[in-house]
């Protein structure tokens, strides 16, 4: 691998209105990082992932992606590139079963990128995946309706939609909220075999111990701005990360 | 004792996902009926009709086919008020065709169905971006101000139209050409859904968002799905122009909007088979209701509410499950 940053982020900012959401962010993740990003609600997390893959227009500021500026592209196009993203809010497709829901990233321009033109049978390609995140074959669970599964389902399928673009970097936001400690014990191997694999990870997290057991990296974010980047351990030492958590105390 | 409704599949008996295999005469029946009913009829029908309901099963095909054209766009998510565009930029095509140029029918109408399709498509581009009830309004607006300029620039006969089109050689090949025509669409359309095609169609009314992150570009899917809806429509409008060997402004009239759209939410949208048979129920009850004078809006109107309130789904829909399951009470062991 070359000495580009997989993903570089240059100055980026957002307000709605009156409101900074975001505010002069910058930083740069090397392939196959593995990199948290935490922070109190409303501190930007989410914004910042809408900027990068471009969901929502950045005010001002870049993003460069294995070198190549993506912050002027399109979402569709982004994707194609090689970014793809979980939303916080699971979106599957609630009236399709749960492998026709993979039929749609299977059917996107970038699997045509990446296999030449054909891909074969989805449906048998979607199974696989499915059964890859945890969708138990026996069960038949890949065939009940997506409106009909539960929660840690809903969130596995999320992550086989990601996984099924082949994409270098993944953007995984709060993966982890609303699963049991069981539930996240199933995800945490998958997303260790994506790192196997080389793939770059960016998690956004609210369960920090689950997080700081698979990140190499943490930034913090608070009000729109980061407040601290480094190894998790370190991180929540600094002065500015404790007094952003604990609030008024800390002062 | 409390009892519940059991529903049971009728289906058949051995099968693994799309594979069947069938074992009698009855499995194969249960296939083959749903689908060679609807040929027989339509090809039968002519045959059985005098020439007044000839007439009738004319215009029944014809909102058959803009109902099938809205229902495609309302799965993509679009929710159009103007399928009046369609037909009217389709029939205004051929008059023009036809009437300044002379091309002959077999000439006018894939023309005219192509050009209208592409300009109503061209004409809704700038709006595929709204969603909702606003692309909604904008697609109710374009043919009343279409129809505005007309009368403005009295371009193309103004109000007065343009008549004199070469009519068909004999009312059978009007006839079948149009229940092919509605066989055809009704059926590749239909396969087009199911489609993996279909399903990111499906995909952009179900949640866009989670579309465009597959990297799919949703306006593109939008525009073909637009110009597939709006070829439909415009085959139908260049059609009843050389029905009528007449073109003028009632083809943007409201009715072509609406009545589509009221025939699929009867028949049961989401289907193309639904918007079909809604046509083939409203249109004639509309034609039978004449006697009535005055109240025959009252009356149509008053059917349209009992049904939409009787059978929310719609009547395709309730037929299916019927068909493919059979109801039976059960006593519920406590």
């Amino acid at each position: 691998m070359s000495d580009t940053p997989v993903l570089k982020v240059v100055d980026l900012s957002k307000s709605f209105g009156g409101v900074r959401a975001l505010h002069q962010v910058n930083f740069e993740l090397n392939p196959g990082e593995l990199m948290g990003v935490i922070g109190p609600n409303g501190s930007g997390k989410t914004t910042l992932v809408n900027l990068i893959t471009r969901f929502v227009k950045p005010s001002s500021g870049a993003v460069f992606f294995k070198g190549t500026k993506i912050s002027h592209l399109p979402p569709h196009k982004i994707v194609r590139m090689g970014i793809a993203r979980t939303f916080q809010m699971v979106k599957p497709f609630y009236q399709l079963p749960a492998y026709k829901n993979m039929i749609i990233p299977l059917y996107s321009p970038r699997m045509k990128q990446l296999a030449g033109g054909k891909y074969g049978d989805r449906d048998a390609v979607a199974l696989d995946l499915l059964e890859e995140v945890g969708f138990e074959r026996d069960a038949f669970v890949a065939y009940k309706v997506a409106g009909a599964l539960p929660q840690g389902y809903l969130k596995r399928l999320e992550l086989a939609k990601a996984i099924a673009l082949e994409p270098d970097l993944f953007i995984l936001d709060e993966l982890f909220s609303g699963l049991s400690l069981a539930e996240v014990a199933t995800i945490v191997p998958i997303i260790e075999k994506l790192r196997m694999a080389g793939k770059t990870i960016i998690m956004i997290e609210h369960r920090l111990k689950e997080l700081f057991r698979i990140a190499d990296r943490v930034i913090v974010m608070n009000y729109g701005e980061k407040i601290a980047d480094g190894i998790a351990a370190e991180v929540m030492e600094s002065e500015a990360v404790k007094s952003a958590y604990l609030g008024a105390e800390a002062e | 004792m409390k009892k519940r409704k059991e529903r049971i599949d009728r289906g058949i008996k051995v099968r693994s996902g799309d594979i069947f295999a069938l074992c009698s005469w009855r499995e194969m029946l249960y296939l083959a009926v749903p689908r060679l009913l609807p040929v027989v009829v339509c090809l039968a029908l002519p045959l059985l009709l005098g020439v007044y309901w000839q007439k009738v099963l004319l215009s029944v095909a014809v909102f058959a086919l803009l109902a099938i054209s809205w229902d495609i766009l309302a799965q993509t998510g679009m929710i159009s008020l103007g399928q009046a565009l369609f037909f009217g930029l389709g029939a205004y095509f051929a008059g023009v065709l036809n009437h300044y140029w002379g091309f002959p029918p077999f000439l006018t109408i894939p023309i005219a169905t192509l050009l209208g399709g592409l300009t109503s498509t061209l004409l809704l581009l700038p709006v595929l971006r709204l969603r909702g009830i606003y692309f909604s309004m904008v697609t109710l607006i374009v043919p009343l101000m279409l129809v505005r300029v007309i009368e403005a620039t009295k371009a193309f006969g103004g109000t007065e139209g343009l008549s004199g089109m070469t009519p068909f050689p004999s009312r059978w090949i009007e006839l079948y050409l149009i229940m092919g025509v509605l066989l055809i669409v009704l059926f590749s359309f239909r396969r087009m859904m199911d489609s993996d095609y279909g399903l990111v169609l499906k995909g952009i009314n179900d949640n866009d968002r989670s579309v465009i992150n597959a990297g799919i570009n949703i306006y593109w899917f939008k525009t073909q799905a637009l110009f597939i809806g709006g070829c439909i429509g415009a085959f139908a409008g260049a059609f009843m122009t050389h029905v009528y060997m007449f073109v003028g402004m009632p083809v943007f009239a409201l009715d072509y909007s609406i009545l589509p759209i009221a025939a699929a939410v009867v028949g049961g949208p989401g289907t193309l088979a639904g918007a079909t048979f809604g046509a083939f129920i409203l249109v004639p009850m509309s034609e039978a209701l004449r006697g009535f004078g005055g109240l025959r809006i009252v009356l149509y109107g008053l059917f349209l509410v009992v049904f939409i309130v009787a059978l929310p789904e719609g009547i395709f829909h309730y037929i299916q499950r019927k068909y493919h399951q059979f109801e039976r009470w059960v006593e519920v062991d406590k």
